[in-house]
Formats: structure tokens, sequence, C-alpha cells
């Protein structure tokens, strides 16, 4: 899978309170959630956000809560990938369990700057910037979470019985 | 090699001898459990797997705690939905307004959980059972679905960092200004992915509800789970709460720690977390004067009978600073009733503090007690985030039940021995 878009930088720490505020988690209609994504660090993301966008974000991405309701809203906002130097682990889970891939890769993280165009071939476990050039190498997921996401998701690999 | 508290309980739950750091296993679960915000998520999940039943009717709770007595109509339908699916499925474990507490407070105290067990939840505190010797650790909706289906759920095996304690609390310090204390010296991600488990002579002065209030906040620390050895307390709490069979896992001589953290509880002083992170941890050497708009007590962190009881001893005979508006909300019906006949509520009353039905409310600004702008609260709750309870530019400082009421009388942010000396 290759994902290509422009980078939407965070710094460390961005917690899933400021990904989608409680007072909105009296819904999970998702595009109810993506409309307010982000809205409490950054109140400009939903309007600049394009379909493919790649977020880059620092240490700990998505602490807090175990609301799945945050990776959905960053999905569902058009991201197609979030590139952090490391992710909260319920954040992390959930990321696969929906199928919004992530990625964690320190040095791309600290490196590619704001609205650099950015393509990542997850497959190989590569990310290069365009405007520099560089090239980052990230490990790819082990066989096991690889066939939850090749299945579409954790809902997906129960009912095919991947997991029983 | 050896394996940690944890990584026995994985291993017993996967049919496994023995695993290690970083395998990644599928683990038999002893209970499931959902609120009223993430179950609705994992419920319309449930129905995409085309299943009619649950894997077992005894080990799934749904507790309606978030945004319940139901604070607005989308709230009222989230709870709806989990008590028609509730019905549907026959589970036995539903508990509705009346019933109802904050979950962490209600598992541990109905009995629910015992040591040994395996539990996941679709909340991120549900590490809270770890002060009883069980894995348990938070995860999302989709997880809980999957697991509401098969009662299975595959984990990463995490890697440990030990901490031990020593010595025993001084008077006015409790088990939040332990984990605030760790908290600050170990950072939001100092234990990323791993558990921490807790060990040490330490252990035998701390009560079972200073272990729930440390084990709750693990996950501050980034820890997939807190876990503390059994003892007579456990045991004790356990089985005077209805539990199953506690099975005890003790971590082998040789189980290996990424890193051991020593705690030395006689130094830890009363300690503050100030915004916007649970990491900056400060003590009162270093706090100076900040005036407070409210103060919370409450919460799956500290909504217990012991933090009530905390409070009222600083509260009584006290009045809370003029301009300060002060929420008591005892975690679960029993907490409610035993402070009732305890003559808590009376004082809190009396000091013009006002106390709520159990409800998580405030903590996340659902409701109860949200915060305007420029609005400083100190709260007994678990995060300070941007945002937390209320508007992007209100300000949480977490703190103890006695730091909180001794604030509560003052209207700043106070030690216990400023309203005690005075």
């Amino acid at each position: 899978m290759i994902y290509k878009g422009n980078a939407i930088k965070y710094g460390d720490n961005v917690d899933t309170d400021v990904i989608i505020p409680a007072r909105y988690l009296n819904t999970s209609d998702h595009k109810e959630l993506a409309a307010h994504c982000m809205e409490d660090i950054d109140k400009s993301f939903v309007q600049r956000v394009k379909p493919g966008d790649i977020i880059v974000a620092g240490n700990n991405f998505g602490c807090g809560s175990s609301r799945e309701h945050a990776p959905i809203a960053i999905k569902a906002s058009g991201i197609s990938l979030v590139i952090a130097k490391s992710f909260a682990r319920i954040f992390y889970r959930n990321a696969i369990n929906i199928g919004l891939a992530i990625v964690e890769c320190p040095e791309a993280a600290q490196e590619i700057a704001e609205g650099s165009e950015i393509e990542a071939d997850m497959d190989r476990g590569i990310i290069r910037c365009i405007n520099t050039g560089r090239e980052y190498s990230a490990p790819p997921f082990p066989d096991f979470i690889q066939k939850i996401i090749s299945s579409g998701g954790l809902i997906q690999s129960v009912a095919k019985g991947i997991i029983t | 090699m050896g394996m940690t508290m944890t990584q026995k309980i994985l291993a017993a739950h996967s049919g496994n001898d023995t695993v290690s750091a970083g395998q990644l296993i599928l683990a038999d679960l002893d209970l499931v459990l959902g609120n009223d915000i993430t179950s609705p998520v994992a419920i319309k999940e449930f129905r995409r797997l085309g299943k009619d039943s649950v894997f077992s009717k005894d080990k799934i709770t749904m507790i309606m705690d978030h945004f319940a007595p139901n604070k607005d109509i989308k709230a009222a339908e989230q709870c709806r939905m989990c008590r028609d699916f509730c019905g549907d499925m026959d589970i036995s474990h539903f508990y509705d307004v009346g019933k109802m507490g904050i979950e962490h407070a209600l598992i541990p105290e109905q009995g629910l959980v015992t040591a040994g067990n395996a539990v996941i939840g679709a909340d991120s505190h549900t590490c809270t059972y770890g002060a009883l010797g069980a894995f348990s650790t938070g995860v999302g909706s989709t997880d809980m679905a999957c697991a509401m289906a098969v009662g299975k759920a595959w984990f990463k095996v995490p890697a440990a960092v030990k901490i031990e304690l020593k010595g025993s609390l001084r008077k006015y310090v409790s088990g939040k200004d332990v984990i605030l204390h760790i908290i600050g010296r170990i950072g939001v991600d100092g234990a990323l992915y791993k558990s921490m488990e807790f060990t040490g002579e330490g252990l035998a002065s701390l009560s079972v509800a200073d272990r729930l209030c440390i084990a709750n906040m693990a996950v501050e620390a980034g820890a997939k789970n807190g876990i503390f050895e059994v003892d007579e307390l456990t045991l004790d709490y356990i089985r005077s709460h209805g539990g199953a069979e506690p099975r005890i896992f003790k971590a082998d001589p040789d189980a290996e720690y990424d890193s051991v953290l020593s705690v030395d509880l006689s130094e830890i002083e009363p300690t503050v977390a100030f915004p916007h992170l649970p990491e900056n941890a400060r003590t009162f050497d270093s706090i100076g004067d900040i005036p407070i708009d409210q103060v919370v007590i409450g919460s799956c962190t500290n909504g217990r009978l012991e933090d009530l009881i905390a409070a009222a001893e600083i509260m009584k005979d006290r009045k809370c600073a003029d301009g300060v508006r002060v929420i008591i909300i005892p975690a679960t019906q029993q907490v409610y009733l035993d402070a009732m006949e305890m003559g808590l509520l009376k004082i809190f009353i009396k000091s013009g503090a006002v106390v709520s039905t159990p409800t998580c409310g405030p903590c996340l600004g659902g409701h109860m007690g949200i915060l305007a702008e420029g609005e400083r609260a100190v709260a007994t709750t678990n995060r300070n985030f941007v945002g937390r309870m209320g508007h992007t530019g209100s300000e949480v400082y977490l703190a103890s039940p006695a730091v909180a009421a001794a604030s509560a009388v003052t209207g700043k942010i106070s030690s216990p021995w400023e309203v005690v000396k005075a």
C-alpha cells in the first residue's frame, strides 16, 4: 500500500481529548466526529486537511482515553497515514483494528517539515520526503497484525474465522 | 528465563507454558467491559459480525456511567442502545442508573474481578484491577466487539518496569500522591507499552483503595497495565466482596525488567500535577499561591469511601471558600450509602459543597461541572489535558482528596497541613 499526501505536523503527547473532545462523544457518526477532529489543538485542521494528507507527530501520539472515536475521526477526516516517533498503546491498537494506517519512525517524524510532500510505501517500509529527497525506513508490521490489516480489520478477521 | 506477574497471567490464559516480552498471543478473557460511550461503537461492530449471541452472558458487563444519568438526547440514545443490547443478549451484569457506579470503582466492589483474571475494557482506566492481582487493560470498541463474540483478545506480551516500594506513607499522603510522584519521575510515556509491576515491603502499608488508585493511573505513564503482588489484604478484599476464587501469580526471581524504580513511600509528600500533563508533578515547596474556581472530588481514581473520609476529615466544621464551587461525587451507590450513614454527606453539605449521584461527568468534561474559559479546578481525577474538563482555556490541577479538600477550604491550591494547622 502506498500513501501520498502533505505533512500536517504536531508535537509530543497529542492526546485523545484534543483529537476528539469528549463533548462530541455523544455520537459515533464518523462524519460528525471528523467535523471536530483536532479541534482543541488546531482549529484550522478541519479546513486545511485534504484527502490523503499525512499527520507527522512526536512521541506518545494518541495518549489518554481509549476512545476509538479518535482514530475514527482522523481516518474520516481524510488522513491516510499517521507517522509518529511513538504511539500510545491503546491508540495504536485501535488504529490497526479500524484500519487507519500508522507507523513509528522517529527519524522521519523528527525531520519531515510541515507541508512537505510525502510518499510512503508501507509494504516495503519506506517513507520518502519528496521535498528533501530523504528516505526513511520503518519496520513492517509482524505477521499476526498484517493478517488483521489484510483481512480489513479486526471485525473482518473474526468474521472470516482468522480469530475464533 | 523467568516471567513477571503479567507474563504469567498471559501465559496461563493463552495455553502457553511460558511467554516472553514481544510475543503475540491470543488470550482467553474472564471479563469484558464497556461504558455508555464506548459500548455503542462496539455494539455496532458486533452487529457486523452477524453473531446472534455473545460468548458468555456472565463475563460481559456494561456500565452507564460517563454521560449518565443521561445528559442530553444523544446520550439517552446511546444508553438505550446498550440497554436494548444487554436485554437482547441476556447480559447479567448491566448497570443502569440506580445500580450503576463509576465502572472501575463498581467492578471490584461487586466482586466481578479476582486475582489472576485477564480483563479487557473499552475504557483506558481498565488497568485499575491490577490492584487485585489481575491482568487488566484498556482497549478500544472494536476489541470489545470481538471479545464479546469470541471471549478472546490479541496482546503483545509486555516488557516490564518493576516498582519497588519501601517504607510507609505519612499523614495526608495517599495512593494518589504516590502515582503522581511516579509519573512525575518517569513521564507520561515512561512505561509505554509496558507493565508496571508493584512489589516490595512497602506494599503492606497501602490500602486496597490506595492500590486501586495507583493502578488506575498506570495508563497515564503509558503503561499497558499496572499490577500489584497479591497479599492478605488483597485476599480479604476479594473475599469480602464476593469475588471468585483468586489465582495468585508471583513473579519469578529471574524475571526480566527493562528498568527498576525504587520508591520510598515515607519520602513522598502531597503532590499536585500541573496543567496540562499528569507528569507535571510538584510538591508544595514549589507551588505558590494559585487561586481556584472549582474542586471536584470523585472519579474512578478517587471516588471511593476512603477518599471521601479523607476529604471529610479536612472539611469537617470548615466552610468552602467564597467563590469556589465544590462538587463531591461518590463513585458508587454503595459508597454514597456508606458516606451517608457515616455522616460524611452532612459534613460536605454543611461546608457548602454539593454531592452528586455517581457519574464520570466532569472528569472528561461531560457534564456536572464544566469549566469556563480561564477557570481553574483542583480535581482528584486522572487527566489534566487541554480542555479535559471544559474550555480549552481552563486548567485542571490533579491532586489527592486531602489536597482537594484543603484547597476547597482555602480557595487556593493548598496542602492539608495549611488547613489543619490554621
